[in-house]
Order: C-alpha cells, then sequence, then structure tokens
C-alpha cells in the first residue's frame, strides 16, 4: 500500500480548501437567498458537530450538555453585538444591567467572547460532572444545560427572560460560518492527532488502563469538554447572528439543538472530524428537503394536509434504520483523508482484477 | 563506616512495604503485608485465588489506598499517590486481563504510554523535592497548548516518541505488526505488546500480573526468555504474579506466599518448594512441583 507523503497531502488539501472556497462563491452567487442561508447553516452546524465530537467521540464520554454551551455563546455574542437602542427598546420588562447596556462591538471579538463565556462555563460544569461517568454523566450535563436555560430563562436583566432578543444584526455570513469551520476542524484536529489525542481516544476504550499508563483521565476529559465548549459557543455565536433572534424555548437552544447536533455526530460517525461535517451537511440539507412532506400535498388524488412534525418523524426512521444496518456511520471512527480515499480506489481497482 | 553501609543498601531497596493493610468494609483483603525488592531483582508473589495479590499491586500503583501501613519506592513515600503519578515515578503494570486500547494501531498503544513524557511535571516535583541535588527543579511547560499549535518544541518531542517507539517495538520483536489494530495481533504478541507499552513510561519497576496466563508449554518458555532479556535490557527490578508454578520457580529469585491477605511464606524458589504451609495451602499435593 503507498502511503501519500505530507507535500503531497498538504497541497492537495490546500487546493480542496480553496476550491471549496470557490464552490461557495459560486453558490452564494448564483442560485441567491435560500441556498446561501442553507449552506451557512450547514457550516454552523459543522462547527457545533465538530465540537460535539471531540467529547461524545474522541474522548468517549456521553455528553448531554451541548446545547447549553451553545446557548451561552449565543446570548453573550449576541448581547455584545446589539445596537444600544435596540437594546432600551427590547428591555421593556427590566433593563438591561449597567456594563452590557452600554457595549457595542463587531462581531469578530464577540464570537471571540461568546466562546469563552461558554469554555468556562463547560469548565464549571465539567469540573463536578466529570466525577461521575457514563449515563449518569449524560444526566448530570443534560440536567446541567436545562439549568442554564431556565437561568436564561428568568434572568430578565440580562437575557430579557423568555421574551429571547430581537434584531440581533445579521453578521453571519457563509465566509464567517465556514471559516469559523474551518479553524475549528483545523484545531480539533490538530488535537486529535497529537500526543493529547491519542491520549483521549486510549480514554475512551479503557479509562482503568490509561491511568496506569500515565494518564491524567480527569485533566484530560476536562481539558477535551473545556476545547468543545470553546467551539460550542462560537458556533452558538454564529447561529444567533443567522436567527437574528433567540430565546430560550426547549426546541430552540435547549435539549432539542442537543439532540440535532447527536443525530449529526451519529451519521457521520462517532469519532470522526470528517464525518461530523457530512453529518451537519447532510443534517441541514435534508431538514429543508423534509419541509415538503410537512406542507400540503396532492398523492394522486388524495388530498393529505399539511402535518407539522413529520420530518422529525421521518429523520427519526432514518436514526433507527442507521442504528440498525450501519452503526458506524458514514465515516465510522475513520477521517476522509487523500489517504483514506487512495486506498479506498485502490482497493475497488484491486477487486476488478 | 556502618552508617554508610546502611545508607547504601537502603538505596538498593527500589520497594519497601511496610504493614500494609486495607479493609473494604468487614473485608481485610491484605494483612500487614512486609516486603521489601532490592534493585535489579525478579520477585515471584503467588497464592491462591482471592489471596490478594492483585490488591497489592493496586495499591502500588495508587488505584486503591491502603487502610495503613506505607509503600517506600526509591526511597519516597507513595502511599495514596494518584496513579498517574506513581506511573511518572517509574512504576509501570501490566494486567491480568490483557488491556490494550485495541481500536487503536500497535504503534500508537505505545505512543500513547509515552504522552506521559509530557505530563510529568508534579512527579518531578516530587523527585526534586526529595532530591534536589540528583533531580533538577522542572519546569512546567504549556505542553497542551504547543500540541494543538504543532510548536518545533512539540514536534521535536513527537519524533523522538515515535523513533522510541519503533525501537521498542523492535526490541520485542512487534515492529512488523506496528500498524496493524492491536485487536488483531495474536494473544502472544497482545502479551508482550502489553509489556511494550508498560516499558514506553520508562519505569524503573515492572508489575507483571499473570504475564503467563492462558500460554502453552512453548510460548511460556519464549516469555521466560523474554521477561529475563528486558529484565538486562532496561535495567529493570520486577515483581510478578503468576499461577505457573513451573513458572515462578524458574524465573523468580524470591518468593512471596500469600494466603487470606497474609504471608505464609518468603523465601528462595527452594524453600518455598519445600514449605509445608504453602504445600497445604496452595499446592495441594506434592507431586504437582
Amino acid at each position: 500500500m503507498k502511503r501519500i507523503s505530507f507535500k503531497l497531502n498538504f497541497v492537495l488539501t490546500t487546493l480542496f480548501v480553496i476550491g471549496t472556497g470557490f464552490f461557495l462563491l459560486w453558490v452564494s452567487n448564483s442560485f441567491g437567498g435560500y441556498w446561501d442561508r442553507i449552506i451557512t447553516l450547514m457550516g454552523i452546524y459543522g462547527i457545533m458537530a465538530v465540537s460535539y465530537t471531540l467529547v461524545n467521540g474522541v474522548t468517549g464520554i456521553f455528553s448531554l450538555g451541548h446545547a447549553g454551551f451553545i446557548a451561552i455563546g449565543a446570548y453573550t455574542a449576541a448581547l455584545l453585538t446589539l445596537p444600544i437602542q435596540q437594546k432600551a427598546m427590547s428591555f421593556f420588562i427590566e433593563p438591561l444591567i449597567w456594563p452590557l447596556n452600554s457595549i457595542q462591538m463587531g462581531f469578530l471579538p464577540a464570537t471571540i467572547i461568546g466562546g469563552l463565556v461558554a469554555a468556562f462555563a463547560a469548565f464549571l460544569v465539567g469540573y463536578p460532572s466529570l466525577r461521575v461517568t457514563g449515563d449518569y454523566f449524560a444526566i448530570a450535563t443534560f440536567g446541567f444545560a436545562e439549568i442554564i436555560r431556565i437561568v436564561i430563562q428568568n434572568s430578565y436583566n440580562i437575557t430579557n427572560g423568555s421574551l429571547g432578543l430581537k434584531s440581533i444584526p445579521p453578521y453571519t455570513t457563509i465566509w464567517w460560518a465556514w471559516g469559523w469551520l474551518l479553524v475549528t476542524v483545523i484545531v480539533i484536529g490538530s488535537l486529535k492527532f497529537s500526543s493529547y489525542g491519542r491520549a483521549l481516544r486510549a480514554m475512551s476504550e479503557d479509562t482503568v488502563a490509561a491511568r496506569a499508563m500515565g494518564i491524567d483521565v480527569f485533566k484530560h476529559q476536562l481539558i477535551s469538554f473545556v476545547v468543545s465548549g470553546f467551539f460550542a459557543g462560537i458556533g452558538g455565536a454564529l447561529y444567533a447572528h443567522w436567527l437574528t433572534t433567540i430565546d430560550p424555548r426547549p426546541t430552540s437552544l435547549g435539549i432539542m439543538l442537543t439532540f440535532f447536533v447527536l443525530i449529526m455526530i451519529v451519521i457521520g460517525g462517532l469519532g470522526s472530524i470528517s464525518g461530523a461535517v457530512l453529518g451537519a451537511i447532510f443534517f441541514a440539507f435534508f431538514a429543508q428537503w423534509l419541509r415538503i412532506v410537512e406542507s400540503p400535498m396532492n398523492f394522486f388524488g388524495i388530498n393529505i394536509p399539511g402535518i407539522p412534525g413529520m420530518s422529525m418523524l421521518i429523520f427519526a426512521i432514518i436514526f433507527i434504520l442507521i442504528m440498525l444496518f450501519r452503526r458506524k456511520g458514514i465515516m465510522g471512527k475513520d477521517e476522509l483523508s487523500w489517504q483514506y480515499i487512495y486506498n479506498y480506489f485502490s482497493k475497488k481497482a484491486g477487486d476488478q482484477d | 563506616m556502618i552508617k554508610i553501609k546502611g545508607k547504601d543498601a537502603a538505596k538498593k531497596e527500589v520497594l519497601k512495604l511496610e504493614n500494609l493493610t486495607i479493609r473494604f468494609g468487614g473485608l481485610t483483603a491484605v494483612d500487614s503485608f512486609n516486603g521489601y525488592l532490592n534493585k535489579g531483582e525478579l520477585i515471584g508473589l503467588i497464592g491462591p485465588n482471592g489471596a490478594g495479590k492483585t490488591t497489592i499491586f493496586n495499591m502500588i500503583t495508587g488505584i486503591y489506598k491502603p487502610t495503613f501501613g506505607t509503600i517506600t519506592f526509591n526511597g519516597i513515600n507513595i502511599t495514596g499517590i494518584k496513579p498517574q503519578i506513581t506511573t511518572h515515578l517509574g512504576i509501570a503494570r501490566t494486567f491480568q486481563n490483557i488491556r490494550l486500547f485495541s481500536e487503536m494501531s500497535v504503534l500508537e498503544n505505545v505512543m500513547t504510554a509515552e504522552h506521559s513524557w509530557l505530563q510529568n511535571y508534579k512527579a518531578k516535583k516530587i523527585l526534586h523535592a526529595h532530591n534536589p541535588s540528583e533531580f533538577p527543579k522542572p519546569h512546567w511547560k504549556p505542553w497542551f497548548w504547543s500540541a494543538v499549535l504543532k510548536t518545533p518544541d512539540y514536534l521535536k518531542v513527537e519524533r523522538k516518541m515515535k523513533s522510541y517507539a519503533h525501537d521498542l517495538l523492535k526490541e520485542v520483536g512487534l515492529d512488523k505488526y506496528a500498524h496493524l489494530k492491536a485487536s488483531a495481533l495474536p494473544y502472544g504478541p497482545q502479551r508482550k505488546l502489553e509489556i511494550a507499552r508498560a516499558l514506553a513510561t520508562k519505569p524503573s519497576l515492572l508489575l507483571l500480573d499473570e504475564p503467563a496466563a492462558g500460554m502453552n508449554g512453548q510460548e511460556t518458555q519464549e516469555l521466560l526468555e523474554f521477561i529475563e532479556n528486558i529484565r538486562e535490557k532496561f535495567s529493570l527490578t520486577i515483581l510478578l504474579i503468576e499461577h505457573d508454578m513451573k513458572f515462578v520457580m524458574k524465573i523468580c529469585e524470591r518468593i512471596y506466599v500469600l494466603d487470606y491477605g497474609k504471608i505464609i511464606a518468603h523465601g528462595v524458589p527452594k524453600e518455598i518448594q519445600s514449605d509445608k504451609k504453602v504445600i497445604e495451602a496452595y499446592l495441594g499435593d506434592e507431586s504437582y512441583v
């Protein structure tokens, strides 16, 4: 089997990134607003999925708190970019507290601060929760995410409570979303393919053996959780400026979002970064495409009224089918690398001989 | 004069266990165990199932905290220290039932153990506090950031890890499997890989938990030579648990016999073979030996 050299790999990957850039440029110029928005959403979902797969796939701890960190990133960034007059208008039940009501900053610093606040929240949640393992950890993080949501719902002088934030400037373009996705993939990929990444993967297989090999399991799980929280916050910030209005309903920034991201990474393959991106693209596309089934239609002369929630039902069926027939998802634990593609095709060529 | 001699003797003692006792609820799993290992020795720890052998391993490596008693490693009291730090101090172990990272490649398994090279700051601090003249003051480095940003500093260590792992695999004869999944290896090589992985942490004391379990006569003979070989090459002190009597009698210099958490005999293999208590408690039939 031939191994692709580092140089060739680097050149091909750079070409691929530039090619993707031109493809995005072409799509956003020639298909107009609708597709532009969908593809931006794909990038945002990609960021959420890649950061989620670092915890749930690579490190092998089952967290259900991702939406909590996304929500924190979304609210932090939105509060920082909202124009001051808009804030004064929105917060009519209770006025916004001091430092926030007089700040307005650019999108990039707001996004980064959103990520940092989410990372800090991940640290606060992870520190106590990582003392339990398995299902207990899932429940603990689920609980914390719900606590975050309920705190947001009730802090009227910070988050405007259940009224939510409106008229957030629509800063998120295709370039912001996919640019941040590139950063996320590079950082988390670099982490996965380093000594730390090996330690994380080892822990996901056998914590006892990992500990005996000198790995501080708690510390490494916490690192992974915080890095994941940071990028979840970035994803949340972009999401807020894509939606332009956010509120603390469970269906928008609550447990539903965690499950959406979970579906993406399971479709893509748990633990695979490229799989997470593919899963996110797949999910964003089908979630839109399946809207047809929710609209009224004429089926061989029979009129079927629109059934709300039908698309979720179909997603559930897809999910069950994946669990039954292809448990490892699209990529399994592998990464879509040039080596992977080369091996795939050389194997195919070998079969034909 | 005598004092210096005494000091020298104490230095040679790699591991010292004093009154080591652990209770799980009402059960005393290990009851005032006293033992020592001198540098370069190969000591056996035997006893019937449930005698508390693995529990002693778990206490030495820090997985369990003894109820009382002390563990001294190279003159440092390591009682109750976390397992990762005992590993960084130089105690490595294998497991009774093989515990490899089975989804990772053979090379990655070894390199995972080498991650401890980046993580040994606390252990170095303990060593420095113990003996400032021999161990220089360690400097903390932000290895995590170096690893993510792939700084030249980190890449140098990564290259070192890779070449050392390859050397180790060559040493134990697994280099041809380097890129195979660990779970794809046959049973014997898996055992060897587990030992190689333990060696990658650069230990001075190696704890082997039933290395010959599930092996046939020829494989056991190979393992015996293998252990002798690595002991010499890496100047190791080895403590091993084993059920295969032939193996233990052949390889060990001294043997501790444990029953119901208590030492019932201690001595060279010849003495153990003829010890009445041991035969009664453990070996049962004289002709078996």
